[in-house]
Formats: C-alpha cells, structure tokens, sequence
C-alpha cells in the first residue's frame, strides 16, 4: 500500500461525525417514519459515492445511473414479489402462484428471466452483478472506441430512456409504469413493521460506510490516481502506456454496483420500485445530489443527498405548491456561489479555521491535495 | 343542528319556566344543548385519529406539482369545495373537517412517503387523493397496513377492491360496456379499432373492450390495436393505418398531452369526426381544454359525467365551482367524482356514527349521496360505486351535448368473469 493512513485528519473527522450521525443522533431523535425517510435519502447517497468515483475522480459524467440504481432495485423487488405471490395469496387469480400484474396481462406461467429470483442468495448475486455486467458491456462498447465526455453523457441518457420505455412497454413482464408493488416479507421476514424498518436502517447504515470505506480504498491505490491522472491528461497517460479504456470501465462498474446497492436498499425501504426511478429526470436527479454535496467528495456525496432530499421533503411539506421553486433557487445558489459543493465550502471556509484553532502541523496530506485539484469538465 | 332537535329549549318562556323551578338541573341542561348531538369524541374515535370535540382532520394528498398538476389540480379544488360546503353545513358529527394538504408531485414514491406521513404523523381521519394508478398502488400497502381510508376518484382499470378505499370514479367494465353497446346499437358499428397509451389502464380497458365486442356484439370484431408510450405526439402512421381499414369506430384510450397531438393529427389527416365515429373514455372536459374544441368536436365521450347535465344538483354545483376556482375553470368526470370523496366520507361517518376507520369501511356499503352533481350514487358492497354511464358528443365550445344515458344505474364489478 502506498498511503500509510487510509483517512487523514479532517476524513476522519467527516467519518467519525457521519457515523455519530446516522448512528446515534438520528435513531435517538427521528421518529420510525422520519427514520425511515432518512433511509430512502440514503439510498441515493449510495448513488453518490460511485459518481464521486467516476465522474468527480474518473471525469465520466454517466447522467443513467438510474438505470443501475433501478436494475439492483428491481432485482431485489422480483425477489420479494415472487415471495409475496405465493399460491395461499393469490388464490383469487386464474393463474395462483405468479405476480398479480402478469394475472392481469393475461401471463399463465412465470417468465424464465424470473425464476432464478426464486433463491435469495442468487437474488442478492443477481444484484451486483446483473448492473455490473451492464456497466461493462455499455463501458466496453463506448471507451474502447474511445467515446467520452459529453457524448457519453448523452448516450447514459439514451440508455436511461430505453430502460425505462421497455419496462413500461413490457408491462406483463415488469409490472409496467405501475412497478412492482405490494412487497411484503424478505425471506419470511416482514419488511413492513416499524421493527423491521428500524433494523433495515442500520443494516443500510453499515452498508452505507462499507461502500464509503471500499470507495476510499479505490481512490488511494494507484488505480484511483491514474483515474485522475486520466481526468487531466486523458492523451498522456494512455502513451505512458496504460489502457485508458479498461480503467475507464472499472470505474463506471464500481459506481454501477454502488448505485444497485442502493437500489436494492430502496426497494426495501420504501417497500416498491417503479420505472420512475430509472428513467432521465431521476438519473440527472442523483448527479445533482453529488453536485451539491461536492464531486470531489465521498463524505460530500453522502451529505448532499441527505440535505437535499430532507429540503426536498421539509419545503413539499410546507409549501405544497411552490416547493419546486424554492429547491431550484437551492441548487442554482449553490452551483454558482460554490462550484465544489457543500465539501468545498467546508474546505475553503470551515477546514482552515478548525486547522487555525488547532495550530495545524506542516504535514499536508496527498488526499488533500488532490480534492483541491480543478475539475476538469 | 341543536336548534332542530330541541326546539323548546329556544322558548323563552320555557327558559323562565325552567330558571325559576329548577334552577340546577336547567342550568345543566342549558349547558348541554350545543353539544346535544355532538357525541363525545371518546366514543366516535377510538383509535387515536386527529379528532377533537370541534374538529376533525382530514388530508388531501394529489399532484400539484409535475406533469399530473394539471389534471390533478381539479380534483383539489373539488375536494376543497366540498369541504368549504360541509363546514357551512355544520361539518361531520359537530366537528369542523380541516384539511392538511400534501403534494404527491407526480411521482410515486413520494405519494407513498406523504401518505404515510398523513396517516402516522397527521393521524388523518380520511385521505382524499391520488390520480393516475400508479400513485394508487403506491400508496395501497401504506392505507392497508395503517389503516387508513382513502376516497379515490379516477375511472381506472378495476381488478382491486380494498377495504381501505372508495372508488368514486367508475371501474373500467362501467365505462367500457354500456358505451360500447350504444355504439352497435345506435351506430350499427361493426369494427372497432382500440388505441391506447401504453400503461395499465388503457391495455385493461381495451381488453375488457375486446372480450365484450368479440364475444357479446355478434357479428363484430377488432381490425387493430395499438398502444403508444406516455407522452407521445407521433400518431401518423397509425391514422394512415385507419385510414386503409376504415373501421365503422375508433375507440381511443390515449391520455394527458398525446391527445392534443393526436386529435390534431387525426383533423389535419383530413377525418372528419362528423362522419368518423370516435369513441373514447379519456377525453374530459379538462383535456379538451388542451385539444381545443375545434379539433375534438364530434367525438363521443362514455363516462359517468359532463359539465353540461341538466339536474338540480349539477346547476347548483357548477356556479358554485365557478364562484370559487373562477369563471373559466371547466369541470370535468373525475373533477366532480372527487368531489363526491368528502361528501360520501361524511355520510358514512354519520351513518357509523363513529370515525373509525374499520367502522366506516363496514359502514359504507349502501350508503347514498343524493345530492352528487351526476345525480344518484351509492356505494357498493365492493367499495365502488352504482352509477349511471352516459354517453356525450364534444361540441366545439368544449362541452359535452348529452346524447344518452343508461336507464339504471350500472353495477361496479372491478373483476368481470369472463373478461380476464
């Protein structure tokens, strides 16, 4: 290993005050529903993270990570779909034993593409990997024919749309624009008590800094500095001698399956999952969350979507009708006054008084010196 | 209220009397009237609803925001109305409905997540909302497992029934049927030709529409069916399609802003809707706000509603609309089944004499609403409505000219045998 500490001071400082946090203060304090919401927000800090892996570090900007938030979300919804269908109850269909909605469209036996979510373990399998797969084919067919920046973005997009259209499109297959609802136990497990809710959260929690600590991990190796290497001087690294195309691709599949482990949470938090979730506007959506929360970040991509999603909540409920102003002069505000985000004003105003307080040492970490660095796009 | 059940207690002279005898027990009884037939809120909320001895709260949980703002937003201003006019009327047991609005902002998981809030944090005595099936089925495991009531208002596809809502729109076999019997009947049709946006409610629909025309209208069949995404604006190569089969009906199930491209579509393609019979079941008042009168007129309707009846209740409530939400507002079938939500909740409640939620689920079926705008309605033993389907041609001014309706009211069968 190359760094000799895996967090500086003031990473550390963000982990430790995240995990006090989500740990103890906001069990202690939220009621299970407000709870339960900060779990929903957290999911999208799932999303955050691999966006802070490739688009803040690898400079892709992929606007469909929806597509993979909603391919792990999906996968984990036919799993508990299937369990909610058993044949006690869906006695009234003509078809017992398969989903409500493929009753309806007239479907007699179950796709194959289903059965495998009969198994748990090859449904939590099928949710890394199915969207990592994806990932890899779309990253294989765009970066090594060297496909990037904006036309890759607009491509993500295309993808994001298409998913969506043939989900809503197929809807005997999929639950169509409805999505898959009614989702009741996991592995016999009732998801739908306040009980489960609470434990759900911590499960998510801990997940949650299982993916900050791997995301870490991927930015201090050497991989992570060729990623920004490659941000800066696309053209130089790859005549030093290293294949851009492959990094590239590992960097998008990291942040496919973070983005599947969220989804996955959310469909077991919020108890559905609808094509909603993976079309444009909530792809764009996530990007955003990571934009305010800084996408040089990982702590910033985490506290980007919780703030964002609770301002999100707080204005729908007090000014049902003009809430959306009120979020689009938030995002406006912050794009154009603190172009890093949340974790650049932190660095630039906050960090050097705490570090004045505290008579800082000379030591200067090499993280820190690469979140400073300019973005790129 | 007080004044009609103890009329003597208004005499003074009776008040005099009863001073100077009994002083004491007069007094007590002075105190009472006002709340004579105002029960104890122990007694009619036993489980912990928002419910005082003056109020009682109620949520309102639609789209005002996002692309369902703009047919959701008359479903609000229905249900608000009703309210305002329940309040003048002396609310529900005594107690003032006060209502705490929430946007499901075109998007289901905030439709559950609001809904949950109505429920827990709120402890709604009653929800009115939600629109598109999508929000439904959202929030549907929210209503069932916190119990809650929710009064739904769309026509939509059927194959549900819970024992948390009431669908006071129509389900899709009291649309679909009675109209297309009409239609062969009085039109002789022989070939239907179904299109639709590609989502639940328009497939269900034009399924249950091609069972009955191929199974119950002898000697009639379907030349086409076809479905386009939500949001699509390119219908040209489908009206050339129409023009090469020429079937005696076009039976249109497309939705939201595709309408206004595809009415504008089928004009410019040179079918006159004056000689073309075309059906639809989606095509409101609101909607044709957006096609423009001139483009839409000639078309049939079948629903349950058009602003345009003739029935005492519907010209009182027409202005009244009006004189709230303004002179231009038009009111379409799902506006006023929407309004039709906190007057059914109200007479229910009265008639369980209770707000819990399990008592007014057991009390609803049967229950009736004279009063409602489309005239006599009443709830189901399936938690859907009795009502009549009527069948309307537009008229360039925007407005439906009734043409028929059934002779009785129709029976909500959310799961039809024989059309799965």
């Amino acid at each position: 290993m190359i760094n000799s500490r895996f967090f500086n001071r003031s990473e550390l400082l963000g982990f430790l005050a995240l995990a006090v946090l989500l740990i103890v203060i906001l069990p202690l304090s939220l009621d299970i529903f407000r709870l339960n919401l900060v779990a929903k927000y957290l999911t999208y800090a799932f999303v955050g993270i691999g966006l802070v892996l490739c688009w803040g570090y690898g400079g892709i900007l992929s606007l469909g990570q929806g597509v993979f938030f909603g391919l792990g979300g999906y996968c984990m919804a036919m799993y508990l779909k299937l369990e909610a269908s058993s044949v006690a109850n869906t006695k009234i269909q003509s078809t017992p034993g398969i989903p409500d909605f493929m009753d309806w469209n007239q479907l007699t036996a179950l796709p194959f593409f289903w059965k495998p979510f009969h198994s748990f373990p090859i449904t939590l399998l099928a949710i890394l990997l199915v969207p990592a797969f994806f990932a890899l084919i779309i990253g294989a067919a765009m970066f090594k024919r060297r496909v990037g920046g904006v036309y890759f973005a607009i491509i993500t997009q295309a993808i994001a749309a298409i998913l969506t259209i043939l989900i809503v499109g197929q809807q005997g297959y999929t639950g169509g624009i409805n999505g898959i609802t009614d989702l009741r136990t996991l592995h016999g497990w009732d998801i739908r008590t306040d009980h489960a809710k609470f434990i759900l959260y911590f499960v998510e929690v801990v997940l949650l800094f299982g993916c900050i600590v791997a995301a870490q991990f991927i930015r201090l190796t050497k991989l992570g500095r060729i990623l920004v290497a490659m941000r800066e001087q696309e053209d130089r690294v790859r005549f030093s001698g290293y294949s851009v195309a492959n990094f590239k691709i590992f960097a998008f599949c990291a942040a496919a399956v973070f983005a599947a482990i969220g989804g996955a949470m959310f469909t077991l938090e919020v108890g559905f999952m609808s094509p909603s979730f993976v079309g444009i506007v909530p792809s764009i959506e996530m990007v955003i969350y990571t934009a305010v929360g800084g996408r040089m970040s990982i702590f910033g991509a985490v506290w980007g979507a919780l703030l964002v999603n609770f301002a999100k909540t707080s204005l729908s409920e007090s000014f049902p009708q003009l809430w959306l102003f009120g979020l689009g002069a938030l995002f406006i505000a912050v794009v154009l006054a603190f172009p890093n985000g949340l974790s650049g004003i932190w660095a630039d105003h906050v960090q050097p008084r705490i570090d004045r307080l505290l008579s800082s040492r000379k030591s200067k970490s090499v993280a820190g010196m690469i979140a400073d660095g300019a973005p790129a796009e | 209220m007080s004044d009609e059940t103890k009329p003597g207690l208004k005499s003074p002279l009776r008040r005099k009397l009863l001073m100077g005898m009994a002083a004491l027990p007069a007094m007590s009884m002075l105190g009472r009237p006002a709340f004579a037939d105002v029960p104890a809120t122990s007694a009619v909320n036993t489980t912990g609803l928002a419910v005082t001895d003056s109020e009682v709260t109620v949520g309102i949980l639609h789209s005002v925001t996002g692309t369902m703002a703009i047919s959701e937003t008359g479903s609000v201003e229905a249900e608000k109305l009703a309210i305002e006019q329940i309040n003048a009327a002396g609310g529900v047991l005594g107690r003032k409905i006060k209502f705490i609005q929430e946007d499901g902002a075109s998007d289901w998981p905030t439709f559950a997540e609001k809904a949950k809030k109505l429920l827990v944090n709120d402890k709604c005595a009653a929800v009115m909302g939600c629109w598109t099936s999508a929000s439904r089925k959202a929030v549907l495991p929210v209503f069932e497992q916190y119990n809650g009531m929710l009064y739904y208002p769309t026509f939509y596809e059927g194959l549900e029934q819970s024992k948390n809502v009431i669908y006071t729109g129509q389900e899709a076999t009291q649309q679909i049927i009675a109209g297309l019997d009409w239609v062969n009947k009085t039109k002789g049709a022989k070939s239907f030709y179904l299109l639709g946006s590609d989502y639940i409610w328009p497939r269900t629909s034009n399924k249950i529409a091609r069972k009955h025309i191929e199974n119950h209208l002898p000697g009639c069949k379907v030349v086409g069916e076809e479905y386009f995404p939500l949001g699509s604006t390119q219908f040209n190569s489908v009206i050339n399609k129409i023009k090469l089969t020429k079937p005696d009906v076009i039976y249109a199930i497309i939705v939201g802003g595709s309408n206004v491209a595809f009415y504008k579509q089928l004009k410019a393609a040179g079918i006159d809707l004056s000689k073309q019979t075309l059906l639809t079941i989606s095509v409101t008042e609101d909607e044709i706000d957006g096609i423009g009168g001139e483009n839409i007129a000639g078309a049939y309707a079948c629903m349950k509603y058009f602003q345009s009846l003739d029935n005492a209740n519907n010209k009182a409530f027409v202005p009244a609309f009006k004189k709230m939400w303004g002179e231009k507002t038009v009111i379409g079938d799902v506006t006023q089944a929407a309004y039709l939500g906190p007057w059914l909740w109200k007479l229910t409640v009265e008639k369980a004499q209770s707000f819990d939620i399990d008592k007014i689920a057991a009390a609803s079926p049967g229950v009736e609403f004279k009063g409602a705008p489309e005239g006599y309605v009443r709830i189901h033993e399936n938690h859907h409505l009795w009502s009549k389907t009527r069948v309307g041609r537009a008229k360039a001014d925007g407005q439906y000219e009734l043409i028929y309706e059934t002779a009785d009211l129709v029976e909500p069968d959310p799961f039809p045998k024989g059309y799965q």
